[in-house]
């Protein structure tokens, strides 16, 4: 969520239950100013929570001036100094996927893996147990990576692209509509297109291609995986991953208002195809 | 935009190109004034269109510079100054080059012509002129509007050319007029350029002149930054709005029924009951005692840890409470918290009903269930009678489905409170059904999210005992075994009721209140788990709370001594589940891979001395605690799901049951095979040519002893 109107955001996205307390909603008002005037930011998005076992993470990121350039990311424990994350890499998402269970909330926290590793001696070839230590820090840019790529969404129209490659922020959004609200393919994911030039002839001629430049949610993998509900009696649709549980979309229809937040504890369900 | 190339040579030998795509070019590169324009022309034209040729001298960065590619799609303009046919509507600055051009003279007269004829859009836009927005432009604001409309200025946004703040008598200009153009083939085909941008089509009422019109005056109005960059939405928007005028004071927007149905319900959710008379009364009965619970001070601890709904939220769920408690004969009642589905959510009320006030609803059910029951079995009797009668004797099945475990009793155990669900505050209340614990033992075993709906089926193996409400009722009653819980000493166990051992070590099951309590500080709360205790039974595995025998009621079934399904039960013999007893503390929960199951915070580390404890639960993540002093209050928010680190590992099917005993006179033999069966007739052949040989050798004596 836009860090410019974080408490009307946070307010739309409460249906969820988790939020913010007051304390921290105070001290992010603040320092997501600072961040973006020191780090010169075109906008500071409040990505989210991730809940640890000591301490909780509070995620913001960084986008500049093409909206769809890889954002920065910066963390906090205490919603007030913020330090950058490195950018994720392949190597640390596929590191970091053997790792299961809570974070523990402290970034230097360092997970053991034993793996079994061939190991050549000679001539001799055996197994051997590593210990690979991964550390917390690691894990948690990998997580928001892959929770920014499978799960970040906007709303169709709110970003355009301009011929030149830069993608702006629509200014002439006004919401979607009611009955535009409710389909899932009103929503993009806020990510480079991966399934675009998939679409066949037929589907790419009804794209205009100022808007429709990023993946819809409608072929998402497992089919289901969004639940939709208009909140407040249809003046706020609630979108809810359930692959990532804890994260919110919000959108109210009709007006400018969206966002999304991830409030959780950093793990993906993957019982989902059992779930539905 | 590219860079528009340099001025080239003159429109004027080139008019036919004038319609082509390169429009713009010209267009663009005649607002590049400062560039390379023939500055000798420009005074002409500025002479002899006072204040509108002077837009000529635009800068750049105007946000005029949108209105060419307007005005040049306006048509196949043949005649390049018929394109100052539109300067009420049009910022058309870029034909200015034309009508420098080709005698700028002209153009006044045709544009003096067409003003008179647009006397409305002139209004129009006059509005829009004298409209005192703040922009950019400031700086030329500060010519009066008024001046402008002197004589036969046609244009109104003359005033935002920086060369409009002189006159063009102040510029030394000789006065319009020096040159004499033929006005007549030129009117002529200003009009018929016009004719063609107004007409429309069948299947459009609206024409490319009238749409470009509001475009214009959209913009105009609202003055938007690089407009250029959203024209194209912006013309989408304005063709959109178009045919969807706004107001519409007879009829209701169809989008936005449900919205306003809502608002209604709510609505009477804030209107308060009995008439005016009686209102002081109420008030003060109901300031008395009344068993809505104070949602709003549960709900502001709650925010200091960033946990639970928005406060308008949790104020219309307070309403909604109350409604609850004025239509039912309700005791206390609590709000339990939401749990959230595909499509809707819930929120849930923990009530108890009053005593004695026991719930029809459910006696009725239960008598249509057991009379089901009945008519079922007494089917199942008459069949096998038929059965029966039939000469061969079907074996029948020895399989008996495993005994029922009887539900506990309302107001006991897992029924110990009354659960209503509403999916938003307004919508009516809907009771939960009681628990059984097979639900509780087959909701152990599925995960399955909630869509919404109570009535949908649960569709999962194994086969879930009931629909949404039954496993939404069972898990609501986990998540309160597992979750609900209270500083030490809060609740402390009544007087000695009866032996322990006479309740077969189950423990106590109720408790109260202590009236002693004096709190527990914030920060030894947060310290250590050994401060909290549940208050709610735990579950054993059987799925209830106090055990039961299940063989004691089914002594047939002992003699058949068939097998259960726990493991650890015997035929005969079932081990009595035993569970931690109430008021455990929470340290003496199991941990989950080296993790408490619980995590305690400060709510806020800046003032603790203010904070309150909050207590997470991890084994149901949505589970939340707080206490400060005497106060504490549980709340659940979440899918309804219990938290396991491994991933979920659907139960098996069951093992292929054996179809009949084996027997003497039921055997299976298998078929004897080819080779034995060639065998045995040869070996049969080889049997009866033995035979016969004996007979011939036999007959042989005999002749020969007759020969004899």
């Amino acid at each position: 969520m836009d860090a410019e109107g974080l408490l009307l955001s946070l307010e739309l996205a409460s249906g969820s239950g988790q939020g913010l307390g007051p304390d921290r909603r105070a001290s992010l008002l603040t320092s997501l100013m600072l961040v973006k005037r020191d780090y010169r930011y075109d906008r500071v998005l409040f990505w989210g929570r991730i809940l640890g076992l000591v301490s909780d993470y509070y995620i913001a990121q960084g986008v500049s001036e093409d909206q769809l350039a890889p954002r920065k990311t910066l963390y906090s424990l205490n919603c007030m100094e913020w330090s950058l994350l490195p950018p994720a890499t392949e190597e640390m998402v596929a590191q970091t996927a053997v790792v299961k269970g809570r974070f523990m909330g402290d970034p230097s926290h360092e997970y053991e893996h034993t793996e079994l590793q061939k190991v050549n001696e000679g001539e001799k070839v055996f197994e051997e147990e590593v210990v690979i230590q991964i550390k917390e820090e690691t894990r948690l840019v990998s997580v928001i990576d892959q929770i920014d790529k499978t799960v970040a969404i906007i709303p169709r129209g709110a970003l355009f692209k301009t011929p030149f490659g830069p993608t702006h922020v629509n200014r002439t959004f006004e919401g979607l509509s009611l009955s535009e609200a409710k389909k899932l393919s009103s929503y993009f994911h806020f990510r480079e297109p991966v399934d675009l030039k998939n679409k066949t002839l037929l589907e790419k001629a009804d794209l205009d291609p100022s808007l429709d430049f990023m993946d819809s949610l409608e072929h998402d993998i497992p089919k289901g995986s969004w639940s939709i509900q208009m909140e407040r009696g249809n003046a706020l649709v609630v979108l809810r991953s359930l692959l990532w549980p804890g994260l919110t979309f919000y959108h109210a229809p009709r007006t400018k208002n969206y966002g999304y937040i991830y409030v959780g504890t950093g793990e993906k369900n993957i019982d989902l195809p059992f779930m539905l | 935009m590219g860079d528009p190339p340099p001025y080239p040579e003159p429109p004027s030998q080139e008019p036919g190109t004038r319609r082509s795509s390169q429009v713009s070019e010209p267009s663009l590169d005649q607002i590049q004034y400062p560039a390379g324009v023939p500055e000798e022309e420009m005074p002409q034209i500025q002479a002899s269109v006072p204040g509108w040729s002077q837009w000529g001298g635009l800068p750049q960065q105007e946000s005029m510079p949108m209105f060419p590619p307007e005005a040049a799609r306006v048509g196949d303009m043949e005649y390049p100054s018929m394109n100052l046919g539109f300067p009420p509507e049009f910022q058309t600055l870029p034909y200015l080059d034309e009508s420098r051009i080709q005698g700028a003279d002209q153009t006044n007269l045709i544009l003096q012509q067409l003003q008179r004829d647009q006397g409305n859009l002139l209004q129009r836009l006059e509005s829009v002129y004298q409209d005192p927005r703040s922009n950019l432009l400031d700086q030329f604001y500060q010519r009066d509007p008024q001046q402008l409309y002197e004589g036969s200025q046609p244009g109104p946004y003359i005033r935002d050319d920086p060369a409009l703040q002189f006159t063009p008598s102040e510029l030394g200009l000789p006065p319009y007029g020096a040159e004499v153009p033929e006005p007549e083939p030129r009117q002529l085909a200003v009009q018929n350029a016009k004719a063609y941008l107004l007409q429309t089509s069948a299947g459009c009422p609206l024409s490319l002149y009238e749409h470009l019109v509001n475009l214009l005056t959209k913009i105009l109005n609202q003055r938007p930054e690089d407009p250029l960059s959203i024209l194209e939405s912006l013309n989408r928007t304005t063709q959109w709005e178009w045919f969807h005028p706004k107001l519409d004071t007879l009829r209701d927007d169809p989008e936005m029924q449900p919205t306003y149905e809502m608002a209604e319900k709510q609505k009477a959710l804030f209107v308060r009951g009995g008439g005016g008379a009686e209102g002081e009364q109420e008030m003060e009965e109901e300031v008395a005692d009344t068993a809505v619970p104070n949602v709003m001070e549960a709900a502001f601890y709650f925010q200091q840890a960033g946990v639970g709904l928005s406060s308008d939220e949790s104020f219309r769920v307070f309403l909604a409470l109350k409604q609850l408690v004025e239509q039912q004969p309700i005791h206390t009642c609590r709000f339990w918290g939401k749990v959230l589905g595909l499509s809707r959510n819930y929120l849930v009320a923990e009530v108890e009903f009053r005593e004695g006030e026991e719930e029809g609803e459910e006696e009725e059910v239960e008598e249509m269930l057991e009379g089901g029951e009945a008519m079922e079995a007494h089917a199942e009797e008459e069949g096998e009678e038929d059965e029966e009668k039939v000469a061969d004797v079907v074996p029948k099945p020895t399989w008996k489905p495993p005994p029922v475990i009887p539900k506990e009793e309302s107001r006991s155990g897992t029924n110990k409170y009354l659960y209503f669900v509403c999916s938003e505050p307004g919508r009516p209340w809907t009771r939960l059904p009681h628990v059984t614990p097979a639900q509780i033992v087959q909701a152990r075993k599925i995960r399955k999210f909630l869509t919404g709906h109570l009535d949908a089926p649960v569709i999962s193996y194994p086969p879930f005992p009931g629909n949404e409400a039954n496993y939404l009722r069972a898990q609501i009653a986990r998540i309160s075994a597992a979750t609900q819980i209270s500083p030490l000493g809060f609740y402390q166990f009544g007087e000695e009721e009866g032996d322990e051992e006479e309740e077969g070590g189950a423990g106590r099951d109720s408790y109260e209140e202590n009236p002693d309590f004096e709190g527990i500080p914030v920060l030894e709360l947060v310290d250590s788990m050994a401060n909290w205790v549940h208050h709610t039974q735990h579950i054993l595995p059987q799925g209830r709370c106090t055990w039961v025998n299940p063989l004691q009621k089914t002594e047939e079934e002992e003699e058949l001594g068939e097998e259960e399904e726990k493991a650890d039960e015997g035929l005969e013999e079932v081990e009595q589940e035993v569970g931690p007893p109430l008021l455990t503390p929470l340290s003496e929960d199991a941990e989950i891979m080296h993790m408490s199951a619980w995590t305690a915070r400060v709510s806020c580390t800046l003032c603790p001395q203010y904070s309150v404890a909050i207590v997470r639960s991890n084994l149901w993540p949505g589970a939340y605690t707080y206490a400060t002093g005497k106060k504490f209050e549980n709340i659940y928010i979440g899918w309804g799901h219990k938290y396991s680190p491994e991933n979920f590992n659907p139960a098996l099917p069951a093992p292929i049951q054996q179809e009949y005993p084996s027997g003497p006179e039921i055997m299976e033999m298998s078929d004897p095979t080819v080779e034995e069966e060639q065998a045995l007739k040869a070996a049969q052949e080889q049997a009866l040519a033995a035979a016969e040989e004996e007979e011939e050798d036999e007959e042989e004596d005999e002749d020969e002893d007759q020969d004899d």
